[in-house]
């Protein structure tokens, strides 16, 4: 029972954390909850499709599909927070400065959302697939600890969910007027982890074999597979022994976003002043 | 769509066959009552290998092992390729993350 109690809070707490910065992120955006609500209905549909073609997809591409599909949600995953972040360089703070949340800001504010609906339907999808997988191979075994281990899923589906809320408590006690940093800081390291995953995914399938020596180990100080060394791993991309190839996918993607939401900040303040850039700024001040 | 995935295909039958042709004779891990056969693994050291997992349980597995940085979902009667990374000389374990009482073994570069 404990087994799988910490098996299934593993998997509902790296999707719950994001689901949590996702939240944070969105403070005062009319309409994130539906939005929101959609990526975990979707997440939760495909992970249902994705554990019942479990087997399909893992013999696509010579036995490599599962990598290439993994691989290939995660980058759909970091273009989405790239774009969110880069638009809410050139929105945010105007945004945050009048979290109104009525007539055309509603338009204006979802254009990120669908964005960080599919980055939640995505990292729902991940964990969920794997966690309904699990749930049904002891379903389908009986035996007489089955309900002790289906509690156990039970529960650890709420510690996970619990500690998710928590993680979204945390980041709202984060000043107004420095959460938008923060998140989007979270949502950089967020994304640079997934390249870095994405890589790693790609590796493992045999799609890229350069640059694969190990470059530092720092498991002797926090173990990758520890619950603290998950969480970050979810969190920021930890990994204990990284690659160069990964290295490279983890900075290249930060200095990728940085480099594109400094663009959009400069490019919408010179706008500001001409009559388009005004009625814009109006638009997204509302 | 279909184009890309004829495109993916094509990328993986050369890049299958340019480390296939080092493999030529793939080694079998299996899966059976949730336990590896072999549960100990031998591969040359700093050079990559591969080998073909088969699950015969009917129930999914996760081939997981963080010294070898390798996650793998095999479902249920299915099977996948794992590629493993250049190793230094050394032991590296692995487990079934579904089934970790039973499900462990070990690779052995050397």
């Amino acid at each position: 029972m404990l087994a799988t109690l910490l098996i299934v809070f593993r998997e509902v707490i790296e999707a719950g954390l994001i689901v949590g910065i996702v939240l944070a992120a969105t403070k005062g955006v009319p309409r994130r909850g539906l939005w929101v609500t959609y990526g975990v209905a979707g997440g939760l549909a495909g992970a249902c499709l994705v554990a019942t073609f479990a087997g399909e997809i893992g013999s696509l591409f010579q036995g490599s599909g599962q990598e290439l599909f993994d691989a290939s949600v995660l980058l759909l995953a970091v273009c989405m927070l790239t774009w969110h972040n880069v638009w809410m360089a050139g929105h945010g703070r105007a945004l945050a400065k009048e979290i109104k949340g009525v007539g055309e800001a509603v338009s204006a504010g979802e254009r990120p959302l669908g964005a960080l609906s599919i980055v939640v339907g995505v990292a729902v999808l991940r964990e969920g697939s794997e966690v309904v997988l699990f749930l049904y191979g002891i379903a389908s075994q009986g035996g007489t600890s089955q309900a002790a281990m289906l509690a156990g899923g039970a529960l650890g589906l709420l510690a996970g969910a619990g500690a998710s809320a928590l993680m979204y408590v945390g980041l709202l006690a984060v000043p107004a007027h420095r959460l938008f940093s923060v998140t989007s800081g979270l949502i950089t390291l967020l994304a640079a982890g997934m390249a870095a995953q994405a890589v790693l995914f790609l590796q493992q399938g045999g799609y890229l074999e350069y640059l694969t020596s190990t470059v530092w180990d720092t498991s002797w100080l926090l173990k990758q597979d520890s619950l603290v060394g998950r969480l970050l791993h979810t969190l920021v991309g930890y990994n204990d022994a990284p690659d160069g190839a990964q290295l490279l996918a983890y900075a290249g993607t930060i200095i990728v976003i940085l480099t594109l939401m400094r663009w959009e900040r400069q490019h919408r303040m010179g706008a500001m002043p001409t009559a388009a850039g005004k009625a814009d700024e109006t638009l997204s001040t509302i | 769509m279909t184009l890309r995935s004829l495109q993916f295909g094509a990328l993986a039958a050369v890049l299958l066959g340019m480390t296939g042709a080092s493999a030529a004779n793939p080694l079998t891990l299996t899966i059976k009552d949730h336990r590896f056969t072999p549960a100990e693994i031998h591969v040359k050291a700093d050079e990559p290998s591969q080998f073909v997992l088969v699950n015969n349980d009917s129930t999914a597995e996760e081939f997981d092992s963080a010294s070898l940085k390798v996650e793998k979902v095999v479902a249920g009667n299915a099977q996948g390729v794992v590629r493993i990374r250049p190793l230094a000389p050394g032991r590296y374990p692995f487990m079934g993350e579904y089934h970790s009482e039973t499900a462990q073994g070990i690779v052995v570069a050397e």
